[in-house]
């Protein structure tokens, strides 16, 4: 698609461009640059000098007991994740769409959490399940459970998961509340007519006709879910206990930082790139297709 | 359609039903903040001393006036306000910048132009979070750490927006670009006079999107600022946890979690409408 009417000029549309290309140039493609590089080699411990390992250190990586972990971790992150989010999304979405009123207002209340930062949704679900004052945790001490996600491994999982899909609610249910909304009511009491109750035509009709809605959840979801948790994360686990939290994109951020070891944290931020590379492929892919419809 | 009743919307209890389910969820969602707000205006003593009370205390003054005057590490409304240049920073630079280049891939035909617009994409692919250390370093060396440029600038390039805009501009009628020729206007005065007008509603649906993209920043804060005073809130409460074993001020921490949160909720609910405007545009 071209404009048929443009302007005449040279300079200027370069000058209208610059502050873009200068930005992306400066921050994004040199640091990915840098990126690659830097993982092609190792520093000396004196920091003086860097040493050309060539894929070195990609091999020591990936036969890194810790990093396959990691990845096991955050594949099991992201999907939980995912699945949470979308799925309290879509049973709300359901039961709104069958409000003829008020549906508006449960739509205002339930966007909240979207404006909630992943670091704030951390410390408030942190609160709720601190080991010492937490109230979920004194109720569940009162069950007879003793919560400690600082020391279980599956209970500081089971939080980060909690904490992240929380806030990715609204999200989700907004999306689907839409593409629910877009279904045909002709359709639906085509089939009520025919017989068929809400579960039988929920399963065969609004589901089916949901797909593209959710498949693009799914795609955001996992990209929110593997860049955009840092916050929950470094907020109530700090990757642990015993690195049982540790996803992808917090081991790049301690490794580099706080474990200073520079040669695998930017192997790890080019396989991170593949990764986002191929997720945004897939999304784009996906756009591509609806545009067609 | 309004008034229609359809045969398949419930009346009586599968409507009372929908509404319990709906209110459930609601709780759900809203549990978590309730009590934040609850810790923020009671004593300390009342929470180190578990269960916290469900009902809200009377050191609502007390408790937000420390946090905003004092803080823990740098007062709260000090981080409040690198919050506010931190977030309208990012939010109109990317809205500037990206109206700019849409501008010049739009309406001019120039050497270059493809790739600019290659290069803008490929944006997309590189998360501040996959690039962490490097994108560090740049700041670094520009003397960015610890200022407002380091906060906004690397942040403030936009695929997103630059898309966005492209679309629209797309869709603007030809008669008027070719009216402006006529008229001997020059490009400038056709993107001010004309197009930044009629691109009024794109830009405040993004602009939502964007501020809150801005407000909620963890990562980068983190790493580009280590004077408490240069901290935003998000990233400032984390740092209000004492290292070590000793108790945390809670009521200080809730407190400032919910003034975090409240820039960004008005923002969101009072343009809703553009809100999911923006939200659904800026994914298409």
């Amino acid at each position: 698609m071209e404009k048929r009417v443009t302007f005449k000029g040279l300079w200027l549309p370069l000058l209208l461009i610059l502050p873009q290309i200068a930005v992306t140039v400066v921050f994004f493609f040199y640091p990915a640059g840098q990126a690659i590089w830097q993982s092609l080699f190792i520093p000396d411990p004196f920091g003086l000098s860097m040493q050309w390992v060539g894929l070195g250190n990609f091999e020591y990586l990936l036969s890194d007991p810790y990093y396959r972990t990691s990845f096991v971790t955050t594949a099991v992150f992201s999907i939980l994740v995912t699945v949470v989010s979308m799925a309290v999304a879509l049973y709300l979405a359901v039961l709104a769409d069958r409000l003829i009123k008020g549906s508006g207002a449960y739509r205002t209340l339930l966007i909240w959490p979207y404006a909630v930062a992943p670091a704030v949704a951390g410390v408030l679900w942190l609160f709720m399940f601190n080991t010492r004052v937490g109230v979920v945790t004194w109720y569940l001490g009162q069950l007879g459970y003793d919560w400690n996600h600082v020391l279980n491994e599956e209970e500081a999982m089971g939080l980060v998961v909690v904490a992240s899909a929380w806030g990715r609610i609204s999200y989700n249910f907004l999306f689907f509340l839409a593409g629910l909304q877009a279904i045909p009511k002709s359709v639906i009491e085509a089939a009520a007519i025919d017989g068929a109750h809400f579960w039988t035509r929920f399963r065969t009709i609004v589901f089916p006709l949901l797909s593209p809605t959710t498949f693009f959840l799914l795609v955001v979801n996992i990209i929110y879910a593997f860049f955009e948790t840092f916050g929950v994360i470094h907020t109530i686990t700090s990757g642990g206990p015993q690195q049982a939290t540790t996803i992808l994109v917090y081991k790049v951020y301690s490794d580099g930082f706080v474990g200073q070891d520079l040669g695998s944290s930017a192997a790890q931020s080019v396989i991170l790139l593949v990764i986002v590379s191929i997720l945004t492929v897939v999304q784009f892919k996906y756009i591509e297709r609806r545009v067609h419809y | 359609m309004a008034e229609q009743t359809g045969m398949v919307e419930k009346r009586g209890l599968g409507l009372w039903l929908t509404h319990l389910g709906l209110i459930i969820g609601v709780a759900f969602i809203f549990f978590p903040i309730w009590l934040a707000f609850v810790a923020s205006t009671v004593e300390n003593q009342d929470i180190i001393r578990p269960p916290m009370p469900v009902w809200p205390g009377d050191q609502f003054m007390e408790n937000y006036g420390r946090a905003l005057t004092a803080g823990i590490n740098a007062p709260v409304a000090v981080m409040l306000w690198n919050s506010l240049i931190m977030a309208m920073g990012i939010a109109l630079g990317k809205i500037a910048i990206s109206l700019l280049s849409a501008f010049a891939i739009v309406y001019f035909r120039f050497p270059g132009r493809q790739l600019f617009f290659w290069l803008i994409f490929l944006t997309l692919m590189l998360p501040v979070e996959v690039r962490i250390v490097p994108t560090y370093e740049v700041a670094a060396n520009f003397g960015m750490l610890n200022s407002y440029q380091g906060l906004i600038l690397p942040l403030v390039a936009s695929a997103t927006a630059t898309f966005l805009f492209r679309q629209f501009f797309m869709t603007v009628p030809d008669e008027l670009a070719e009216a402006a020729r006529v008229d001997g206007a020059r490009p400038m005065r056709f993107f001010f006079d004309i197009l930044l007008p009629m691109s009024r509603t794109n830009i405040a649906a993004l602009f939502v999107i964007l501020f809150i993209y801005g407000w909620n920043q963890y990562l980068w804060p983190l790493l580009i600022t280590t004077d408490p005073e240069m901290n935003t809130i998000v990233m400032g409460i984390k740092q209000m946890f004492p290292s070590g074993d000793d108790f945390a001020h809670w009521p200080t921490i809730m407190a400032t979690s919910i003034l975090a949160m409240i820039p960004p909720i008005l923002v969101v609910i009072g343009m809703q409408k553009m809100f999911i405007r923006g939200l659904v545009e800026s994914e298409k």
